[in-house]
Formats: C-alpha cells, sequence, structure tokens
C-alpha cells in the first residue's frame, strides 16, 4: 500500500472519530465495528498494512496510527458513559446530590477590611501608598511633634533595631515622608503593618495592621475633616450608624479627636462588646499639628490639613464578632475558609 | 464645687465630649450596704476565753449576742455590724460561728474590715447619731459614685477634682468653687517669696538644683497631732478608692487630689536645720518608702537634710524622714520639679508614684501657694497644731504667665466656621484663660495650669472642644485632587491576591517576627521573647509551622498564602532592608471531595506547585523559571534570584499528604501594553506525535528543537501523555501539534512535511526518535 492511500486513511478515521462525542448510542456500535472490527475495522487493517510500507514511512505511520487508536478508544469509552448516565430517566437522577465544588480560597478579614477602607476613602480622592516598617525615631517621633521625654512616647512603647531605629509604632512616619515628598495638594491612605511592644493577649498583638490617612492643602477645615470621616462611616458601616467626635489627644494633632460609632453589636442600647456605652472608637484623627508641617518643610500657615489613623485588625473583629485578636494570626483553615465571598 | 448635684452620667457624657472619656460610672457604698450600725448594750466576758467578751447588740432588728474579740468595745456605744449572711468587702462572708461554746450572731467590725482605714486592732467607734440599724453607707455619708476617667497626657489639669469641676462647671455655666474644710482656721499666713534661700523654723532651705527644681515652698505647723482622720476625711479617702492612713498623710493625699499639687511632709525634728535640694551623685543611695534601696543617678533631683538624703524629689521620700506616730512638727514640701528630670528620674528607678505622674506631666506652677496654704489649713483642721511662722517661697527665677495671641481668623480658616469674638473670649475664660482684645488679636494669658497651651492652635483647640465637636457641620466641600500617585506595588498585591484565591489558597498574615539568627536576620534589642528575637528573612518558614498548626488540629487539606514583608540585616545601626514578598503552600486533596470523583490520585503535587509558581510570576511579570537540583528556580534580568519552589520538608504525620511551596519577591515591573493579535482566520491542521525521549534529555529542549526544524507554521505544541516503560530507551511523550499559514489554507501535505522535518531533526541532534508501534 502507497503512503499517500495510507495517510489519507488515516485522515478519514480521524474524521469519523472526531464524530464520536455527539454520536448516539447505535452510531457509537457503529463507529466501533467500523473502525476497531476485528476483521474489517478500517484502523485495525491499516495497523495490519503497516508491514507493507517502507521502513521509514511505516515508523511514522505506525506512531499515528497506534495514537489515533488509543484516542478512539478513549473517546469511545467516554461517550458511552455518558450516554449511559444520560439514559437513566430524569426522575432517577436525585437532584439532591451535592454539587462539584472548586477550592476557593479567601482574602485574610484584616485585608477585606483594608481594601474597602481604601476603597472608599478612593472615592473622595485619596490616593494608597505604603512605606518602610523600620524607621528611625526621627520619623517615627520627632518630626510627628512627639519629644522622646515626653509622657505621649509612653503610649507607644517599641521595639527597638538599633539605637535610634525602630519598628514604626503607627504608619504616621509616612505624613512625614509624603509631605517631605510632595506639594499639596496632598491625599492619601496608607496602609501597613506596625509595631507596640505589647504582648499578645485577647485584644492585643505586637503587630498589627494600620490604615493612616492624611490630606493637605490650602483651606482644609476642621469641617473638611468631619465630612470625610462622615463619609467614611457611612459608607462602611450599617446604614443610620451614628458618628461621635470627642477630643482627644495625639501630638501630630491640634484639635485632635476620637471618633467614635454607635456601637454595631448592640445598635447603641450597650451592650459587653462596647462596655455599656453604646458606642465603639474607631478611629483616633485631628488636624494636622502646625509643628509637623514645620517639621516637614511645610508653609503652616499656608496649609492646613487632616490626618486619621484606624486599626483593621479591631475593626475585622468588631465587624465579624470574633472575640481574640490572636485568632486573626493564627492561620487556622477552619476559620479563614468561613471567609470565602 | 459646683454647689449643686450633677447627675453622674450627664457629667461623665459632658466630660467626654469635652474633655477627656469617663472609662467607669461606679457606685460607692454598695461594697458596705450589708453592713449597719449597732449598738452594743452590755458587755460580757466569755465564760471561756480571757481575752472575749460577749455582746448584746441592738441591730434596729432585733437584740442579737455577738462575740467580739477587740479590747475596745464598750457597753454603749456605736459600731458597724455585720449580720449572718451578709458580706464584707473583699468578699468575706459572715457565718453563724460557736466561739468556744457561745454562739456568735453576725460581726462587729473594725475600720479596716469595712475598708474605711488600716486600724485593724480595736471596733471602729461610730459617733454618728444614727438609730442602730442604720446603713453604714448611709449613716457615714458614702453613698455617692466615682467617675474613672481618662485622661490625656497632655492634660494635667484635669488630674484633679478641681480641674474636672472646672470643666464641668464649664460646660454647665458654673463657676465651681473650693468646699469649706470643717474646722480649718480662719486664715493661713501669706508666704514670704525669697530667692535661692530661706528660713522657716529654724531649718535653712536652699536650692541648688533650680533646673530641677525651680520653685519650692514650704510651711512649717507645730503641735500636731498624728492619728486617725475623721470620718469625713476618711470617706473622702475611700470614694477615691485610698486607703485612709492617718490625718497628715491624708491631708496631703487630699490636696493632690483636689489641687493636682503633690506634697511632701517631713518630720522637722529629723532635719537638722537644713533642707537642701540638689543634683544628686551618681552612686547616692537612700531606702524608699516601699522599702526599696535606690541607687541614685547625677541628674535626678534631691532633697537632702542637714546630713543625708530624705527624698528623691518629686518621686518619694526616704524611710528616715517620714512622719511618724510621734512626730509633733512638720515641715510641709510643696514644690514643682522639672517634667522632663522627673520622667528621666523615675524611668530609671523604675519608681512610678502618684507625685510623679503628675510632676511628668507638668503641676502648677502658679497655683502653688494657693495649694501650700490650703494644705496648711486642712493639717490644722485635721492634726490639729498651728502656723508658727509663714511658709518660705523659694522662687529665684520667677516665670510669669504665659501670654498666645490668637486670631479670630484663624480661628475660622482650621475649623472652617466663623465663631463670633464674643462666643470664643467666652469659651476661653469659662476654664480659666484671661482674654484681652489687643488690635485684631485676642492676648491669651495661660493659667498655670495649662501647660499643654503653648501657641495659637491650642487655643484653637479650646475653641472647638468646649464648642463640642459635634456642633460643626460634616458638609463635604470642594477639594483638589492630589499629587501622590497611587503606589503600584500595592495594585500589584491585589492582583497575586486574586489569582492565589482564584486557585483555592486562603489569605493569612503570620507576625512578622522569628526565632532563627543567621547573617541576614535583623535582631530585636527589646524582642518580648526568644522566639521572637529576630525579623523574619522570609514567609516560609512561618507559614510551614501553620501548616503543622493545621495538621495538629487535624486539618489534612491546608492551602496558604501570605504577602508579606521580610527583613534583611544590611549593618550596625541602620534600617534593615525590606522586600515585599508572597509565598504559598498546598498538601492534600487539590480537589473538594465529591461522590463522582475517583479519590485515587486526588492530592496536590509538583505539577501544580510549577502552575501556582507561573502564575504568580505571570501576575509579577518579573522573572523567568528555571530548574535546579530540588525544583524551581525564579530569576531576574540580572540573574539575581527572586524566588523558588519545591516540596517542602515538614515533620510529617502519617496521615498527611506531601507538602509544596513556593515564595517569589513582589517586584513591580516595566507595565507593558498588550498588543492584540489578530484572530486567525484559516483552518488549523492537527498533528500528534509520540515521541521516545533518551535519559538525560528533557522535553524543554525538544520542544526547542521542535520549533526550530518545524518551520514557520507551528502554531502551539502541547503534552499530552507520558509514560514510562521498560524497553524503549528512555520515556514516551506524546504531543499535540497545531499548524496554520496565516492568509492560507494549510495543506495536510505541508504539515505532514513539517512534522517529518520534525521527527528528523530530533533524532539527529537529540536522540529522540518516534515510538514503535
Ligand atoms: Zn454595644
Amino acid at each position: 500500500m502507497p503512503t499517500t492511500a495510507a495517510r489519507e486513511q488515516l485522515d478519514g478515521i480521524r474524521s469519523t472519530s472526531d464524530s464520536i462525542p455527539e454520536a448516539d448510542s447505535d452510531r457509537i456500535s457503529e463507529i466501533r465495528r467500523d473502525l476497531l472490527g476485528r476483521k474489517s475495522g478500517r484502523l485495525t487493517r491499516l495497523l495490519r498494512s503497516l508491514r507493507d510500507l517502507e521502513p521509514g514511512e511505516r515508523k511514522e505511520i505506525g506512531a499515528a496510527a497506534n495514537l489515533l487508536k488509543n484516542q478512539v478508544e478513549s473517546a469511545l469509552e467516554a461517550r458511552e458513559q455518558i450516554l449511559s448516565q444520560q439514559t437513566a430517566s430524569d426522575d432517577e437522577v436525585d437532584l439532591t446530590m451535592p454539587s462539584r465544588k472548586g477550592w476557593r480560597g479567601a482574602l485574610h478579614p484584616v485585608t477585606t477590611v483594608v481594601d474597602e477602607i481604601c476603597e472608599i476613602f478612593r472615592e473622595i480622592g485619596f490616593t494608597r501608598i505604603v512605606g518602610p516598617e523600620a524607621e528611625t525615631e526621627e520619623y517615627n517621633f520627632t518630626k510627628l511633634n512627639i519629644p522622646l521625654d515626653h509622657p505621649a512616647a509612653d503610649m507607644q512603647d517599641s521595639f527597638y533595631l538599633a539605637p535610634g531605629v525602630v519598628l514604626r509604632t503607627h504608619t504616621s512616619p509616612m505624613q512625614a515622608h509624603t509631605l517631605e515628598q510632595y506639594e499639596p495638594p496632598i491625599r492619601i491612605v496608607v496602609p501597613g503593618t506596625v509595631y507596640r511592644r505589647d504582648p499578645f493577649d485577647p485584644s492585643h498583638s505586637p503587630v498589627f495592621e494600620q490604615i493612616e490617612g492624611l490630606a493637605v492643602d490650602e483651606g482644609i477645615s476642621f469641617v473638611d475633616f468631619k465630612a470625610a470621616i462622615d463619609f467614611f462611616v457611612a459608607r462602611f458601616f450599617a446604614k443610620g450608624t451614628s458618628v461621635r467626635f470627642r477630643p482627644s489627644f495625639f501630638p501630630f494633632t491640634e484639635p485632635s479627636a476620637e471618633v467614635d460609632v454607635g456601637c454595631p453589636m448592640c445598635s447603641g442600647s450597650g451592650c459587653s462588646t462596647c462596655k455599656q456605652t453604646g458606642f465603639m472608637e474607631i478611629m483616633g484623627a485631628g488636624m494636622v499639628h502646625p509643628a509637623v508641617f514645620e517639621r516637614c518643610g511645610v508653609d503652616a500657615e499656608k496649609y492646613t490639613g487632616y490626618a486619621f489613623g484606624m486599626g483593621p485588625h479591631r475593626i475585622a473583629m468588631i465587624r465579624h464578632g470574633i472575640p481574640d485578636i490572636r485568632m486573626l494570626f493564627q492561620n487556622d483553615m477552619r476559620m479563614l475558609s468561613q471567609f470565602v465571598d | 464645687m459646683l454647689g449643686q448635684t450633677v447627675d453622674p452620667k450627664d457629667a461623665a457624657e459632658r466630660l467626654a465630649n469635652a474633655v477627656a472619656p469617663v472609662d467607669a460610672v461606679e457606685p460607692i457604698g454598695d461594697e458596705l450596704a450589708d453592713v449597719i450600725v449597732a449598738l452594743v448594750q452590755e458587755v460580757s466576758q466569755h465564760p471561756d476565753a480571757d481575752r472575749l467578751t460577749v455582746c448584746r447588740v441592738d441591730t434596729g432588728n432585733g437584740i442579737v449576742d455577738v462575740v467580739c474579740g477587740a479590747p475596745n468595745v464598750t457597753a454603749g456605744k456605736k459600731y458597724p455590724y455585720a449580720s449572718v449572711g451578709s458580706v464584707l468587702p473583699g468578699d468575706f462572708k459572715i457565718k453563724k460561728l460557736k466561739i468556744r461554746g457561745v454562739e456568735s450572731n453576725g460581726m462587729l467590725c473594725s475600720e479596716s474590715e469595712v475598708d474605711l482605714g488600716s486600724e485593724g486592732g480595736g471596733l471602729m467607734e461610730l459617733s454618728v447619731d444614727s438609730s442602730p440599724g442604720t446603713s453604714l453607707p448611709e449613716a457615714l455619708k458614702l453613698r455617692d459614685t466615682r467617675l474613672a476617667i481618662d485622661v490625656n497626657p497632655d492634660r494635667p489639669d484635669v488630674l484633679c477634682h478641681k480641674g474636672i469641676a472646672r470643666e464641668l462647671g464649664a460646660s454647665l455655666g458654673i463657676n465651681p468653687r473650693l468646699c469649706q474644710i470643717p474646722g480649718a482656721p480662719d486664715d493661713t499666713k501669706q508666704p514670704v517669696r525669697t530667692g535661692s534661700t530661706g528660713e522657716i523654723a529654724g531649718v535653712t532651705v536652699t536650692i541648688e538644683d533650680t533646673e530641677g527644681c525651680p520653685r519650692y515652698m514650704a510651711a512649717a505647723v507645730r503641735g500636731v497631732e498624728i492619728g486617725p482622720s475623721p470620718v469625713w476625711l476618711k470617706s473622702r479617702m475611700h470614694s477615691i478608692g485610698s486607703r485612709s492612713i492617718n490625718n497628715v498623710v491624708d491631708a496631703t493625699n487630699y490636696i493632690l487630689f483636689e489641687l493636682n499639687q503633690p506634697l511632701h511632709a517631713f518630720d522637722l525634728d529629723t532635719l537638722g536645720g537644713a533642707v537642701v535640694i540638689r543634683n544628686a551623685q551618681d552612686g547616692e543611695t537612700l531606702t524608699t518608702l516601699d522599702g526599696e534601696l535606690r541607687e541614685l543617678n547625677a541628674g535626678m533631683t534631691m532633697i537632702c537634710d542637714a546630713s543625708k538624703p530624705i527624698a528623691v524629689g518629686g518621686v518619694m521620700g526616704d524611710v528616715g524622714s517620714e512622719v511618724t506616730n510621734s512626730t509633733t512638727n512638720i515641715l510641709l514640701e510643696c514644690a514643682y520639679f522639672e517634667p522632663k528630670g522627673i520622667r528621666a528620674t523615675r524611668t530609671a528607678l523604675k519608681l512610678t508614684t502618684d507625685a510623679s505622674y503628675r510632676f511628668e506631666r507638668g503641676t502648677d506652677l502658679q497655683g502653688m501657694p494657693d495649694a501650700l496654704r490650703r494644705a496648711v489649713s486642712l493639717i490644722i483642721a485635721v492634726a490639729g497644731g498651728e502656723e508658727a511662722e509663714a511658709p518660705i517661697d523659694l522662687y529665684p527665677n520667677p516665670i510669669g504667665h504665659a501670654n498666645v495671641f490668637l486670631r479670630p481668623a484663624r480661628v475660622e480658616h482650621l475649623l472652617g466656621v466663623e465663631i463670633p469674638i464674643q462666643e470664643i473670649e467666652d469659651y476661653l475664660t469659662s476654664v480659666g484663660f484671661a482674654v484681652a482684645p489687643k488690635d485684631d488679636r485676642l492676648a491669651v494669658q495661660v493659667p498655670g495650669w495649662r501647660p499643654d497651651v503653648t501657641r495659637e492652635v491650642d487655643l484653637i483647640e479650646e475653641v472647638a472642644r468646649l464648642r463640642g465637636y459635634n456642633s460643626f457641620p460634616t458638609e463635604m466641600r470642594p477639594f483638589r485632587p492630589g499629587t501622590v500617585p497611587n503606589d503600584g506595588i500595592e495594585i500589584l498585591k491585589a492582583r497575586v491576591r486574586t489569582a492565589l484565591t482564584a486557585n483555592g489558597l486562603h489569605e493569612v498574615r503570620s507576625v512578622s517576627f522569628s526565632r532563627t539568627p543567621g547573617p541576614d536576620a535583623q535582631p530585636i534589642l527589646n524582642p518580648l521573647s526568644a522566639d521572637e528575637a529576630f525579623l523574619r528573612t522570609d514567609l516560609m518558614t512561618g507559614l510551614a509551622r501553620s501548616v503543622e498548626y493545621n495538621w495538629s488540629v487535624r486539618e489534612r487539606n491546608v492551602r496558604l498564602f501570605e504577602i508579606g514583608t521580610v527583613f534583611r540585616r544590611v549593618g550596625k545601626d541602620v534600617r534593615p532592608a525590606e522586600q515585599f514578598h508572597v509565598a504559598g503552600v498546598v498538601t492534600g486533596a487539590r480537589k473538594a471531595t465529591h461522590w463522582s470523583n475517583s479519590s485515587a490520585d486526588n492530592d496536590y503535587d509538583l505539577w501544580d506547585l510549577k502552575f501556582l509558581l507561573e502564575e504568580t510570576v505571570a501576575v509579577c511579570g518579573v522573572g523567568n523559571i528555571g530548574e535546579n537540583e530540588s525544583g524551581w528556580a525564579v530569576t531576574g534580568e540580572d540573574g539575581g534570584r527572586l524566588g523558588w519552589a519545591m516540596e517542602v520538608v515538614c515533620d510529617r504525620p502519617e496521615w498527611v499528604a506531601r507538602v509544596f511551596g513556593f515564595e517569589v519577591e513582589l517586584t513591580l515591573g516595566e507595565s507593558t501594553v498588550r498588543k492584540f493579535r489578530t484572530l486567525p482566520n484559516t483552518p488549523p491542521v492537527e498533528r500528534d506525535l509520540a515521541l521516545v525521549i533518551p535519559d538525560g534529555v528533557d522535553v524543554a529542549e525538544t520542544e526547542t528543537v521542535m520549533q526550530e526544524a518545524a518551520g514557520p507554521f507551528l502554531e502551539s505544541v502541547v503534552i499530552f501523555d507520558e509514560y514510562r516503560t521498560e524497553g524503549i530507551g528512555g520515556r514516551s511523550v506524546a504531543w499535540h501539534l497545531i499548524f496554520r499559514a496565516p492568509g492560507k489554507t494549510l495543506r495536510d501535505r505541508d504539515a505532514d512535511h513539517a512534522v517529518k522535518r520534525i521527527v528528523e531533526t530530533l533524532e539527529k541532534k537529540l536522540d529522540v526518535r518516534l515510538r514503535q508501534a
């Protein structure tokens, strides 16, 4: 048999086999007989006739024919299986049998909180940046108007890496870096990991996430600050959540404020989560202290601004009712898989 | 002080909105609710014990017998009484007892038993008119409410009751007044101002360390009688959660809590005629009141008498000079210590006291004379004695009130709301600022108790908080977009997260500490524990530990990834290098269990890992994947290592599966815009090719040769099978090839020729041959 004939046969067989996925069961038997029949099957015969070919041709055609035989066999098998399932009449299929599920991964609940917060502020013009976790005392404290010999520095017990080098105790150093690097208007949010020398307990961790926000321009006022925070709360928390601004103290803001929202657990009537106050503290904030502008080379008379800081770990705990912050670091599959959305 | 009763909840709300949050509103007196006033009618000797008496006690609700061990029990007097079943402070429950054969119904109490003093030896005599049966908190007027206020570090003025009253007064429109002290003298002597030295009651007082102690006042009271405080003072001590010690100590504590002025009472007769305030010398020691021997250093301010140290200035006194029960003459110190010095001292000594806490935050330099005079009259009222001579006031370099200018226009500029000048003035004067208009500004005199107010913006904060933050509108006004661009690394992280969660991996966040030292590991100078002594240099160590944790809770299928910072030490005294990494780990079933699946061969393997690595590298857009002995390595353009993937060695229990992990640096690549490729409009020609690959040849090089030999029309090659069997001289790998020619229909013959060229070239170059039938 000439090679071209063999090739043509192969092509013919291939095109027959291509029709297998659509064939009904009669047609399947027919194809099986036609291609693989022990005596007159086309493929059987082709394989048998290989010995008549030139050695070089024989090798090539033979390999292709063998491969094709495997494919035809498995295609027939697969089609038969599908057909046999279809033959079972519809009322015999138990549709309560479980679906075929794929694994789906979840974002960490803290990531979700961070992303949502940044997204909301993006709507009012805030871009998202990050900064280093190891900082000099100068950026972590001094430039932010926190003298190292003032009780305010006690609020943030720090890990030291070298004399004058700390793991940042807040994301606020990025206020200083940004003020030095960019001209106002500045509108940024800065998520990132921060460190405090607090041992682990149900509500403390030496490592946690923080989001810093900073808006600086000519003519930004306390009203703009309140409006931005109000906008955020309205977007992030349940409809109708109340907001309360209280005086507070941060060396890098003046006036300083603590922002409370109506407790999401009890809607303000008082429960153990909010210690009966009906409110939850969600952020520290305020108008940028002119001393910070001065230390970062910004004209404090011309520019004003506001800054805020939030703790996504705490917010995630409140939001999901997670009782112990350590669970957010335990990496337990049984917990993480609850946050697949 | 406000001259009216204030609802505690309302007060707490007002304070939270204007000053500082209230952590707790606690009723006082409840802990003594079970204790009543009882009258002892008759005292008789216990039949069986010399030291015990049996008392007939009128409880107002019947007469009972009580066995009593106190020597001072006297018929006809009233004492606190706790009946059977009642509970005393400290959760002490009273039971019915038989004491040496005599039944005792309840207990008569000493002052320490009812938490009203330190005297525990005898019963607490009650000189009150209340009839038996009256509850003790009523009889002693203990019932009150305690507010625990969380004071910010910049507001020392509200660490005392007068400061709180001032703030509440401002909110309620009341001008607070200090309470009358029962039995106080009509007047006390006006202090006499001197330079750095002065004399009082035969004691020469000298400030040498005028930096650490710029002002030192001293009063002398002779003829005091140290003893228990009167009931009103005891109950005041009780209400601030402090225990009554004796009349003089209670008096100084009272002033500390009332006016925020710490005081120190020395036994005048032990001073040897001199008090010197000087710098300590390195190595000097004294034994503080808590019984600890303290070593001082230069820079600390020390109070000495004629011969020895008697106090660490502003922190704590020495045991030797304290007022004792036999003291009759006292020297009362009222000083100002420099906050920074106090902070350094208490940090070095690891000793924080009520006094140091206040000095560190700044006491009222201007208010000292008033505080001292009130202290003197309080001591005379509760301990007797008289003021022999006028107090001395050592103030070598007097500092006047601070003045700060305020521009009303700046108030509006910063707060965004126009506030009338009169309103601004009213807010400021309501909390003690003195305001005088000057040109178009306000000259504001800052009271001594407000060391935090030093510049205009501090006054603007005063206006804002006194007006009430919540009174400002929340109106969104136009803004300009910023100049800072989004950081691309955050966008990259989000894309990696999407890719890996889509592949079933859960995101985790681990602590960035490590216990493993190494040349690259950045040590922490003050770690919390040895397990957290370094910063992590990779993420995989933490992930592997998380896998083991999940095994420990019987979870076989673990799929985790983390994006986080790793650190590399680059030298002494400098910041470590930081780099974001992404790492992932998978083990166990690669698919969720389904009834239609066969369970065999369902666990993650190397090929799943290779895909995860490829996905990650593709998302990053930086790095090439190559093979090495243990798995795969990712290298950058410059050949530097960016990551790896391999089977992770863990200490595996029997029932778990193999663990596969990867870790890659997150580096921002050049962002390239993808160009659209025209969709093919000609049919493909497909061929399958089964080859035998000899040992030592890999499919990557085979495919390279294939591509080269195929000519221009080979569109794609996909491996769809591999098997190894004896006797074929290698392994068999099967490819599916697709040929296509743009713009023309490729003929079968063209494809066949290409396949033929491929086979011949492979055989020649790599000894890769067609699989025999
Ligand atoms: Zn609540």
